[in-house]
């Protein structure tokens, strides 16, 4: 598996020609996006014209980045002007947004070349790709199980080698949880770290957009290029930021690794996952770092409060598509049967429900039962993560209680399908970083992933004690 | 302020849809109902814990304004906007009507 850096390195030097790179990746796409349905869109003329262009720049004796004729998959909730960009939903479908999203950007400044748009749930709503108007997207490990969610177009191409690199959007656990399914590398990064601008906004407080990769020196090549300040998104930190790539090998010496009692033996977590975590402590041990257990009681309400700020912020975020300005619009004889109709038609099943449970939450009478407790929990699982970072440095706990799941298995029951997201959902609420690595396969075959978080700002202290992970990973 | 037993009923469910505008057929009003109820339940979990001094946090960072010198930039380009859309009159956006005719 061909990783990132090598080939910038061998772009930039002239050793391989970007059209070589990119023809390649096409190739993979080729033979197996029929099956696994992970990408949307194929830009394959454009790809292979950009790829032209990077070798120009070299021919000319010029640097064209450090991702040099990178292929970069984007989750299709992320904004490329005159490109379709659907979010998995029929509300969307056919829209070319008038705009590119400063990652994007970013991507391209750096030589890398968007190679099309990933499939993913509907507005980013779910954790098994399975929300998607345009079909589901397969494990490439085993294609009748789920690849995770929400970004799973994005995981399963790494994993699929349809491109070294992919981009998400992590609302709760919608890069790490497909990242640990798919046997890939995925970053939530640090609230504010990455622009939001030209991301199809979710729950704007959780939403952050982050890399997927092979190995964690790429996961740290691609967050380096796309993190930092953004005028146009008023939310993005304005401190000059530590790039995570120099420090990467500085070993974990002295760490203090805290093992999050809750999330790594709590009801429902998989006994192997629960063993790889303690595996990957180990590991950590053995290079020298300091391991302890750590509990933070408030993170078993997590899921729950959760699942009342994110589908509120939903519910005023999606008020958006009402047939006016951009996509679907079904006929009717005023402008509320007009806007009524068109929402029952654009939008699926777990859509609506989030619409409506935010819609409730933040009615009269119910404000203060629901969304008013939601937020006090936030506080109270941000106190919890204060309190325990005090002594250490970084934090581990399983990405997900489970390996991948069977197509349809969770389908029916929107509580089971929720759980899946119990161990990535307090990072989101606290807004600090974490990243998810692949430990070893579990009784099933499949992928088994281990989460490492930081506090805000720590991602180059997770990315050392990831590397290290990384490097005893079975 | 905890709410009743019964954690959502359908004539509530309908009146959110109205809220949302969305407009559900009544087997998507059926299935929401006891798909919702079984949410909030589970979100009632959160009545056990004490909340004596916690204030709510709305954002994970401390939010300021932000704002940028008052001088003319390029804004995004109207005929491309307008191409989106699914009407268009004269350069705006064309919808049904909003009032009742006199």
């Amino acid at each position: 598996m061909d990783r990132a850096y090598e080939i910038a390195a061998s772009v930039r030097s002239g050793e391989r020609s970007a059209r070589e790179v990119i023809d390649g990746y096409l190739d993979n796409v080729a033979a197996r996006n029929d099956e696994l349905n992970a990408l949307l869109l194929v830009g394959a003329d454009a790809a292979r014209a950009s790829a032209d262009a990077i070798d120009a720049v070299v021919a000319q004796g010029k640097d064209p980045g450090p991702l040099a004729g990178v292929p970069v998959v984007l989750k299709d909730n992320l904004c490329q002007r005159g490109v379709p960009t659907t979010c998995g939903s029929r509300i969307l479908e056919g829209w070319k947004p008038p705009y590119t999203a400063t990652v994007v950007e970013a991507v391209i400044a750096a030589g890398g070349i968007a190679l099309g748009k990933a499939n993913l749930d509907e507005f980013a709503m779910g954790s098994s790709t399975e929300n998607s108007a345009f079909g589901p997207t397969r494990n490439p490990h085993d294609p009748s199980r789920v690849p995770g969610g929400s970004s799973g177009g994005s995981a399963a191409a790494v994993a699929a080698e349809f491109a070294p690199l992919a981009l998400g959007s992590d609302t709760g656990g919608s890069i790490r949880q497909p990242a640990a399914l798919c046997g890939v590398v995925g970053v939530k990064p640090t609230y504010g770290r990455v622009s939001r601008y030209g991301l199809v906004a979710f729950a704007s407080s959780l939403d952050q957009i982050g890399p997927f990769a092979t190995s964690v020196s790429d996961a740290a090549l691609l967050l380096d290029a796309i993190s930092g300040h953004d005028r146009r998104d008023s939310t993005s930190i304005a401190d000059q930021l530590i790039p995570v790539a120099p420090s990467l090998n500085e070993g974990v010496a002295g760490l203090r690794v805290g093992v999050i009692e809750e999330l790594t033996n709590g009801e429902g977590v998989a006994p192997e996952v629960s063993a790889a975590v303690s595996a990957a402590a180990a590991a950590l041990e053995a290079a020298g770092a300091i391991i302890e257990m750590v509990s933070l009681p408030s993170t078993q309400f997590g899921l729950s409060a959760y699942y009342m700020i994110a589908p509120a912020e939903a519910s005023s975020n999606l008020a958006r598509y009402d047939g006016v300005r951009y996509g679907l619009r079904v006929d009717g004889d005023d402008l509320s049967t007009m806007n009524e109709r068109t929402r029952d038609a654009g939008f699926g099943a777990e859509v609506k429900r989030r619409i409506m449970l935010g819609t409730y939450a933040l009615s009269a009478g119910y404000y203060d039962a629901y969304y008013g407790r939601a937020q006090r929990v936030r506080t109270l699982i941000t106190r919890d993560f204060d309190r325990v970072y005090e002594n250490c440095d970084v934090l581990l706990s399983p990405t997900s209680p489970t390996t991948a799941f069977k197509l349809g298995d969770r389908t029916a029951d929107p509580m089971a399908m929720y759980q899946s997201d119990v161990c990535t959902i307090p990072t989101n609420l606290a807004g600090h970083p974490a990243m998810s690595l692949p430990w070893g396969k579990g009784a099933d075959g499949m992928p088994v992933g281990v989460q490492v978080l930081a506090p805000a700002l720590g991602e180059p202290t997770m990315f050392r004690a990831a590397r290290v992970i990384e490097d005893a990973a079975p | 302020m905890t709410p009743d037993p019964v954690a959502i009923t359908r004539a509530e469910v309908a009146h959110v849809a109205k809220l949302a505008r969305l407009g559900l057929t009544a087997d998507e009003i059926d299935r929401l109902t006891g798909e919702l109820a079984g949410i909030l339940i589970h979100a009632r979990d959160m009545g056990e814990l004490d909340f004596t001094g916690v204030e709510p946090t709305t954002h994970p960072l401390p939010l300021v304004n932000v704002v940028r010198p008052d001088e003319v930039e390029p804004t995004l380009d109207r005929d491309e906007v307008l191409t989106a859309a699914p009407e268009v009159e004269d350069n705006r956006f064309r919808v049904p009507r909003i009032l009742e005719a006199p």
